[in-house]
């Protein structure tokens, strides 16, 4: 057998390359597809399925907005199906937030840890529906209006933080009832923590929120509405028209349920799953292609030998067996070849690609398997091609 | 000859369907998977303005400091955009042959019938048009006397003056933004420059997205006190107010200069490290005056914009195309060796041995046609169910067009496909032509 592949070296060379390429494509593929499926799994801690968003801003310049902003909560609050409602610039998923430095004593240098602030009022732990595990939520009386154009200079002195950033900001932990400083002046206390609570964004390890009692009071901004189950649907037909009763001259932009937002969210990475996932099945079902009608030209061009050996006793399935055990020893190199470029390709990756752990031996050991298997599987049809090769081959042609 | 040896590929396409078939199949898919990648990528990155790309630049000023850079990975960042201060103070010093600070933001446009919308536009002065070669469809920019006098006019992006005024002449005619009216001066074509190189850090929009919707005079907008959409990034707290904010180092606007020739480009490097000097003499900054410039290609690829998916999506399909391609020299192989017979008898009918290459290249070159119209069918398909994942056919048509195939894909496909496939032919070909006339006629 080995004489035979040494005769067809360049062959049997190329499919094994091929099958080596595949196999470091396809495996380190897969590799990132579970990871983003998994990513794109991530809770962000609030009801999704309940909530939806959409900003409002009324035309020209108002001069009273605290008042309609105000009426507007209330108008919606009214409405049957609605838990509650929040006014407010950023949610988790938006895309966009505002970010500040928290120090434990006030003279430090550098911030003990980096938190994603979300201002909102006493209202909004029921309009995210999140879960408190310590402390309290803001009382009404805490809650102080700001703006858009004042937000970075504006500190409350209560601060509720995620569990995730109160370990970080106090490893130790007793987190609760601390005293955390934006900055010298301005120091808060933590009264409350929530389990979890994603920022704006969709990276990796993205749940180092803080909720202060600051209410924006701006012509623009986002409400978040979240409804009692099922009734999502009805109630987002049902505000848009209380609002509009209220006043027609407004622009209600961006309106959609959170599904949509996760999905905007993580687009990116939605689509590079599914092209990893065809680029793969199209690279495996090449691969096969090619085993198939390199095997097929390898047993035309040894039919006379075949023949010979099948004149000499041999029976159809030593045929069959010859023709898999040597599709067997270049698939198996192939593979070997194809382990180390997969592992040289994941880490290539890692380098490249954000938030990617690395790649198990062990994984791609499978997927070598795998590969192994189709390409028996493919080799199976010329095998039998060959074994159907009658002894009398041999005796043509003499 | 060549004509001979075309019929002779053409009807030989039947022999041997089998690996005939899987090799066009290969060639195509590796093709179609690789253009569409590719595609994508041009669109990207390839020079949004080209004819004037080497003279437009972005100018950054150390405005916050060494202080700023500590902590920062990266040991040469400096701030990206304008504080109000150096930005005005650039345009009016008017070093270059055009200059434009200028920002993106939103208004409300009240139509005359209809509920009011949101609309997207860019605070500019009158140069930022020329400057960018912007193409005008109707009217012209307004000139420095709007902008000296904080006018309000108005020139429209087509989507929106097509969606205003469907059915008669926008110019001279007004528009409710922010429920003052406008006058319209002027009408822009459809301007999509892509990657929108001017404006790389828009919040919540794309680089590759459509352009503004409308134009107002820089003053105007700074008047009427309107946000940014951007990010808004300040060394520090920023004090509270408008005034305030204006006055203050926080960075938020765009400034760009053309600079056509070389000497003017020494000449305003020059008068930038004067200016930061001079801000240091007045006491505004305590560090050695730092200033850079970019041109467009440098400030995209500064400003990294290619999302990193895209360079990764290429590097596999290229993967791809090298296994396909890997293939299709094998299943060659096969197919030529299966042909002995044949060639052999050419080469005792007298055919020389370059002969019976052309011949086997010939044959390579109709399956590269043919492979290549399979992989062209492929790359739309593939180009489709991008635009369809990613949601896109609904919205602008600068983004659809990052996603499309253009004519001169279309004969690079081929012409890719045919090279490929001949480059394959190669080895066994020449393989072939070393075939023994005499061993061929024996054996039958």
């Amino acid at each position: 057998m080995l004489r035979a592949l040494r005769r067809n070296q360049l062959g049997a060379t190329l499919i094994a390359l091929q099958i080596a390429l595949t196999l470091a494509i396809v495996s380190n593929s897969l590799f990132i597809i579970t990871q983003y499926v998994q990513h794109m799994r991530t809770p962000t801690g609030i009801d999704e399925a309940n909530i939806f968003t959409f900003s409002n801003a009324w035309v020209a310049d108002q001069t009273d907005l605290a008042a309609r902003i105000e009426a507007d909560l209330a108008a919606m609050r009214a409405l049957p199906g609605v838990i509650d409602v929040e006014a407010t610039d950023t949610f988790p998923l938006s895309g966009y937030g505002w970010g500040w430095g928290l120090r434990v004593r006030p003279e430090q240098q550098y911030p003990t840890a980096g938190a994603n602030r979300y201002y909102v009022d006493d209202h909004a732990l029921s309009a995210y529906g999140l879960q408190l595990i310590a402390g309290r939520w803001f009382t009404p009386q805490e809650v102080r209006p700001t703006t858009l154009n004042d937000s970075y200079a504006s500190f409350p002195e209560v601060i509720v933080v995620t569990r995730e950033l109160a370990k970080q900001i106090f490893p130790a932990g007793g987190a609760l009832g601390q005293i955390v400083y934006f900055n010298p002046q301005n120091p808060a206390r933590i009264v409350g923590i929530v389990e979890r609570a994603q920022t704006p964004y969709m990276g990796y390890h993205e749940d180092n929120s803080s909720f202060e009692p600051l209410q924006f009071v701006d012509n623009q901004l986002y409400y978040i509405v979240r409804t009692r189950a099922g009734q999502l649907a009805q109630v987002m037909r049902s505000a848009p028209q209380r609002l509009y009763e209220l006043t027609r001259q407004r622009v209600i932009q961006d309106f959609r349920p959170f599904s949509a937002t996760r999905r905007q969210a993580y687009l990116e990475e939605q689509v590079n799953t599914v092209l990893l996932a065809v680029v793969s099945a199209l690279l495996l079902a090449v691969t096969a292609f090619g085993v198939i009608g390199l095997t097929l030209y390898w047993v035309a061009q040894r039919r006379r030998q075949v023949g010979v050996r099948r004149a000499l006793g041999a029976r159809r399935i030593d045929i069959l067996l010859y023709f898999h055990t040597e599709n067997l020893l270049i698939a198996g190199s192939g593979c070997i070849l194809g382990i180390v470029l997969g592992l040289a390709g994941n880490a290539w990756l890692l380098f490249r690609v954000d938030g990617l752990t690395r790649m198990s031996p062990g994984y791609i050991c499978i997927g070598a398997l795998l590969v192994l298997g189709l390409c028996q599987l493919a080799v199976l049809w010329p095998a039998l091609r060959a074994a159907s090769i009658p002894p009398a081959i041999a005796t043509r042609g003499l | 000859m060549l004509g001979y040896y075309l019929e002779l590929a053409i009807r030989g396409l039947r022999r041997n369907v089998m690996l005939t078939v899987l090799t066009i199949a290969a060639v195509g898919a590796g093709i179609g998977a690789s253009m569409a990648m590719l595609t994508t990528l041009r669109a990207m990155s390839g020079d949004p303005i080209p004819e004037k790309s080497a003279q437009l630049f972005v100018p950054l000023i150390d405005v916050w400091g060494p202080q700023s850079r500590q902590g920062n990975s990266n040991s040469d960042w400096l701030p990206q955009t304008f504080t109000y201060r150096d930005a005005v103070a650039l345009t009016k010093a008017h070093k270059g042959t055009h200059q434009a600070a200028m920002f993106r933001m939103n208004m409300d446009v009240s139509p005359p019938t209809g509920t009011p919308f949101q609309a997207s536009g860019r605070a500019t002065y009158a140069d930022f048009f020329a400057m960018f070669d912007v193409p005008f469809s109707d009217g012209a920019a307004w000139g420095q006397h709007e902008d000296d006098g904080h006018q309000n006019v108005v020139v429209l992006g087509a989507k929106l003056a097509q969606r205003l005024f469907p059915d008669t002449e926008p110019l001279g005619r007004t528009v409710s933004l922010n429920a003052r009216d406008y006058r319209v001066v002027g009408v822009v074509r459809p301007w999509t420059p892509s990657p929108r190189f001017y404006d790389l850090f828009s919040a919540r929009r794309s680089s590759y997205g459509d352009s503004e919707d409308f134009f107002i005079p820089f003053s105007n907008a700074i008047d009427r006190q309107l946000r940014v959409q951007g990010a808004t990034n300040c060394n520090g707290p920023p004090p509270p107010g408008w005034e305030a904010r204006l006055n203050s180092e926080c960075v938020w606007l765009q400034f760009w200069v053309e600079l056509p020739t070389a000497a003017q480009v020494r000449s305003f490097r020059t008068y930038l490290e004067g200016y930061a000097a001079e801000q240091r003499e007045s006491g505004r900054f305590h560090w050695p005056p730092l200033v850079r410039l970019y041109d467009v290609m440098g400030w995209i690829e500064h400003s990294q914009v290619l999302p990193e998916s895209v360079r990764v999506n290429v590097v596999i399909a290229a993967g791809f195309l090298t296994v396909c391609l890997v293939n299709s020299v094998g299943l060659m192989l096969a197919k030529l060796s299966g042909r002995a017979g044949e060639l052999g008898l050419r080469r005792a009918l007298g055919a020389s041995r370059s002969d019976v290459f052309l011949q086997c290249l010939t044959d390579a070159m109709v399956i590269g046609v043919l492979g290549g119209v399979l992989g062209l069918g492929l790359t739309v398909t593939g180009l489709w169910g991008l635009r369809l994942l990613r949601g896109v056919d609904g919205q602008s048509g600068a983004a659809v067009r990052l996603y499309s195939l253009d004519w001169s894909m279309v004969v690079i496909t081929l012409l890719a496909a045919v090279a490929a496939t001949v480059a394959c032919a190669v080895y066994p070909a020449l393989r072939a032509t070393r075939v023994q006339p005499a061993w061929q006629l024996k054996a039958q």
